[in-house]
């Protein structure tokens, strides 16, 4: 331990020493707590890893049932080739139309397909007919999306049946996908996980420990030491600033070598700008613990207050541009939507300074801002 | 130990042992307290008070030895102590979000004292503390003085058999001790037996006998006035002092 | 009067109390159902498009509109340089470029195949997907009208698809939502106040009271659950009545149906509170295992995510979710009318759930240590 003597200085070294000994003794009070620390740092790689292996968007699987009133080979044949694509599984294909409702109701299934009577003859007579795909609409998006996938399939066995029907004119697109070629889920939810661990972390883990002393009386022992009540407050804050960029790196590793989604741009920048975002959350962390007297109530208002807002907010599970105007104004004021957006442009698309620095000046603006309210609210409730 | 009968003893606790992995936190304790009596257990912190009094709440078990409370067995029928017995623990116990009024039904109600009786012995326990005009006021409201004696009064409402107190008396003013004290002396004399832990010496003047532990044994069980005269001193802090010198564990 | 009765009396003025409790039990819905549905936007219409068109013939221009016209989506640049729409798509301002090359119309006509670029911003994998099959779609329609034009004789052919919607006649895009919604805060009342409430008597020290007295285990496990079981119900009937209100949605199915299975559920989730709650010693430990559990049964309980899409193990993992089991019930009564025997499947699981975690629950928590 370093004593006040050391140096010409004076004061400063004593409050050094005093602070790194109150940040070690809260690192001890945060890694006994292993249940938490597990948590915390379980959380990110495991929706990590359900993001990139369990959950997806795509049409895979998709259970569809056929209701086949013709039982011809040309029926069979394009049932034959729905099997054989992966994005459906035919569950039943002798379904009586009568029980299709049933097959619904039985929550098993998300559309049926229905061919007609005398389908392969009427066909071969008119050269045309209609199929019939009844889409559970419940969910609009997938059903259309399932009704795309079959049209797909089906003019596909249309055209190779009968090609003297080749057009005289074709216009053929030819669809190139930037930054994301494999149209991964990657690119897209990394981000936000680093932008919601990051804040569930800074944000509810230091107001709770801050609170906690304030809730069993220890605080006011603290606040009669000779340790200034800001090096208090920050000693509290630090250990939740290195658990917040252990977990950061935990998540780029993971991303770099697990899923495979490099980092384009400069990792440095990516860092830095990182640690502006946890200052802030841990800023708005601190603000919650002054304002709050109760564990439960700092826990909840970080969870409902914070959380929530941020994940329906953050423009990562829904874009901003489409919510209605005021929700746009409200997401202005949550971080971590502009944190999505630097690491979004940094990380996916290898973007640099010059391209994020309104962002990072919102962020570097809140932070100052919050700081500031804490500050002045702090020597209110001293007083 | 059977319960056949009346016991001699309403506690007694032979070679009674609590051992967590390695360590010793109650080094066979033996002893007896008869009916009425004024047990006080003394001993600094760490020397083994709450964890001996614990196993004969019924809150924890022991690792070896025998004891018996109210006549039941502290392993094997340990809810059935918890039906004669009464408790005020040291980290405060009363609900601090409930009123006066609705502590002392919550607590009678769960040892089946019917409704009208609580409602008699309320408001005769409140006159009695000068609490009638707080009843309806949140305890967590009230000045840590009256919260002790309202948690000890809770404590022997249903006329428990035994009352088990742990230090019941920390940081309050010796007008209150005083006063917390008289309540003790009260139970005592309608037939309850008080075992009471304590790191304040001159609170073991006030017990009938006292035992002293040191590093989880007892050291010492006599009266206060023959302990004074066995080490040759005026004040039951100096028979602690002789005897905890030589202590491992704990400090005063 | 009852040990039981003596405990619920007291809960019950302790949760009125707690002003923490009742907003998170009277805002937190509200402000789930208004703000999810409002923010949750899945109706894909305005992708912005900016269209590099090389050719600016009147076929090009033609095309265009019809693009336009479409509804699906918003031209925001209209130009000859690729490298200005680029630009846009790096700002996010565009999602989708499309490219129309030199001679579009004349080649076209010519060589009879002309090819046209489409580049998509596929960070966003839906918006970009969804937003790549319409164009695609909105072309080969456009494509098979000039065709139609050239020779009216031909008559359209091969094989038709018709697509019919059942089960949303508004056609809400937010339909599923509303159970989701349901779900999630019947969990969070049932699951995660239920469990704070245990855990805040160990931390404040009160338990010790109560583990010393007479009141049987499961007195105390019962006087904890019972008051969350009915705040709960009553959250979901706040639920129900604001679907209705704010969305118009009236169950199609039995009420009394949905009541049974959410009393089942509510059995199941409060034992895991309860099974949480003996494994923790401060509120904060219980609040973070709570949520991490309930953030891991909410991605894979098929309400952002069809379960469908997913691998063949964790489908299996799925049968132990129960929020899945509920978001599917739900779905499945209130927006398609089923009945007993269609969710008996998962009234079977939750039930199973609930016996499993209640016993182990109750079999952990001891009053003697």
């Amino acid at each position: 331990m370093m004593h006040a003597s050391m140096g010409t200085q004076g004061k400063r070294p004593a409050h050094l020493s005093q602070l790194l000994s109150f940040v070690r003794k809260e690192f001890r009070h945060v890694l006994r707590d292993r249940k938490t620390l597990l948590i915390l740092f379980g959380m990110p790689v495991v929706q990590v890893l359900l993001f990139g292996f369990v959950l997806s968007n795509e049409v895979k699987n998709t259970q569809i049932i056929v209701v086949d009133h013709a039982k011809d080979q040309a029926s069979q044949a394009l049932i034959e080739k729905i099997k054989a694509s992966h994005y459906f599984t035919v569950v039943a294909d002798t379904v009586p139309q009568s029980g299709v409702a049933a097959a619904f109701r039985q929550g098993k299934i998300k559309a049926a397909l229905v061919f007609p009577v005398n389908f392969q003859n009427d066909l071969l007579h008119d050269g045309r007919n209609t199929v019939q795909v009844i889409a559970d609409a419940t969910d609009i998006n997938l059903a259309n999306t399932i009704g795309n996938y079959l049209t797909a399939i089906i003019t596909d066995y249309s055209r190779s049946q009968q090609p003297a029907l080749a057009m005289p004119y074709v216009i053929l697109p030819e669809i190139r996908m930037l930054y994301n070629p494999e149209l991964r889920g990657a690119p897209n939810f990394v981000p936000g996980v680093m932008a919601m661990v990051l804040m569930l972390v800074s944000v509810m883990m230091t107001a709770v420990a801050i609170v906690r002393e304030k809730e069993m009386g220890t605080m006011e022992v603290l606040l009669v030491s000779p340790m200034r009540p800001a090096l208090i407050i920050l000693s509290k804050a630090i250990p939740y600033l290195i658990l917040s960029f252990i977990n950061l790196l935990a998540i780029l590793l993971l991303s770099t070598t697990v899923l495979d989604l490099p980092i384009s741009g400069s990792l440095l920048l990516l860092l830095a700008e990182s640690m502006l975002f946890i200052t802030t959350c841990l800023t708005l962390g601190i603000f919650i613990s002054i304002v709050t007297d109760t564990q439960q109530t700092a826990m909840f208002v970080s969870l409902i207050g914070m959380m929530l807002p941020t994940i329906m907010l953050s423009g990562f599970m829904f874009p901003i541009e489409d919510m209605p105007y005021p929700l746009q104004v409200v997401a202005n004021i949550v971080p971590s939507r502009w944190y999505y957006v630097i690491v979004k442009d940094i990380m996916i698309k290898g973007a640099g300074f010059s391209a994020v620095w309104r962002e990072t000046a919102v962020l570097a603006g809140m932070a100052a801002f919050l700081f500031i309210v804490c500050v002045k609210k702090f020597k209110i409730r001293l007083a | 130990m059977n319960a056949q009968g009346r016991p001699s003893y309403t506690i007694e606790a032979d070679k009674l042992t609590k051992r967590f992995g390695d360590f010793v936190a109650v080094d066979a304790v033996t002893f007896n307290v008869s009916k009425g009596e004024i047990f006080g257990f003394l001993g600094a912190n760490g020397a083994g008070k709450t964890t001996a009094m614990r196993m004969l709440c019924g809150l924890s078990v022991p690792t070896s030895g025998k004891g018996q409370v109210a006549g039941f067995d502290v392993y094997k029928q340990t809810e059935h102590i918890k039906r004669n017995i009464g408790y005020m623990s040291q980290k405060f116990s009363l609900y601090e979000d409930l009123t006066v009024n609705e502590n002392i039904e919550f607590f009678a109600g769960i040892y089946g004292l019917p409704r009208e009786t609580i409602r008699t012995k309320r408001g005769e326990l409140l006159a009695k503390l000068g609490l009638t005009q707080e009843a309806e006021k949140l305890v967590g409201g009230l000045p840590l003085g009256w919260k002790q004696k309202l948690s000890f009064s809770v404590a022997v409402f249903h006329q428990p058999e035994v009352v088990f107190l742990d230090e019941p008396t920390g940081g309050v003013d010796p007008v209150t001790r005083r006063q917390f004290w008289d309540l003790i002396y009260e139970a005592a004399d309608s037939g309850i037996t008080v075992f009471v832990t304590t790191h304040y010496l001159d609170e073991a003047e006030y017990c009938n006998r006292v035992s002293i532990m040191v590093d989880g044994k007892i050291a010492a069980l006599d009266t206060p006035t023959e302990l004074k005269k066995q080490f040759g001193v005026g004040s039951m802090d100096e028979v602690f002092y002789q005897l905890a010198r030589g202590a491992q564990r704990g400090g005063a | 009067m009852s040990v039981l009765s003596v405990l619920l009396k007291k809960e019950f003025r302790q949760i009125f109390r707690n002003k923490t409790i009742l907003a998170i039990s009277f805002v937190a819905p509200i402000m789930q159902f208004i703000v999810l549905p409002l923010a949750a936007n899945y109706e894909i219409t305005n992708i912005n498009l900016a269209v590099v068109d090389h050719d600016r013939s009147d076929l090009s221009r033609q095309m265009i509109d019809r693009i336009t016209g479409s509804g699906y989506f918003r031209l925001v640049d209209y130009t000859a340089s690729y490298s200005q729409a680029y630009a846009l798509v790096e700002s996010d301002k565009a999602d989708l470029i499309l490219q129309i090359p030199n001679g579009f119309e004349e080649k076209l006509q010519r060589e009879k195949v002309q090819k046209v670029f489409i580049a998509v911003n596929a960070i966003n994998g839906m918006k970009a997907s969804m937003g790549g099959a319409y164009l695609n779609s909105i072309i080969a329609s456009f494509n098979r009208s000039i065709v139609l034009e050239a020779m009216p004789t031909a008559a359209p052919s091969g094989i038709m698809v018709t697509s019919t919607a059942w089960f949303n006649p508004d056609m809400n895009y937010k339909l599923g939502l509303i159970p989701g919604i349901l779900a999630f805060l019947v969990t969070l009342i049932g699951g995660l106040l239920s469990a704070l409430n245990i855990v805040r008597e160990k931390e404040s020290g009160t338990i010790e009271q109560i583990n010393v007295t007479p009141i049987r285990k499961r007195d105390f496990i019962l006087g904890k659950m019972i008051p969350f079981w009915i705040l709960a119900n009553v959250v979901f009937t706040i639920g129900l009545v604001l679907s209705y209100l704010l969305y118009g949605i009236v169950p199609q199915g039995s009420i009394l149906l949905l009541y049974v299975f959410v009393a089942v559920y509510l059995v199941a989730i409060l034992g895991f509170g309860l099974l949480v709650s003996t494994y923790c010693a401060t509120q904060q430990q219980a609040m973070f295992i709570i949520f991490f559990f309930v953030m891991v049964f909410i991605l894979m309980g098929g309400l952002f995510t069809p379960i469908d899409s997913m691998p063949g193990w964790a489908q299996v993992v799925t049968q132990f979710n129960p929020l899945a089991h509920l978001i599917e019930v739900m779905r499945m009564v209130m927006l398609k009318g089923s009945s007993l025997m269609d969710i008996l499947p998962h009234f079977l699981a939750i039930a199973a759930m609930a016996v499993v975690l209640n016993v182990w629950a109750v079999l952990n928590y001891r009053k003697t240590s």
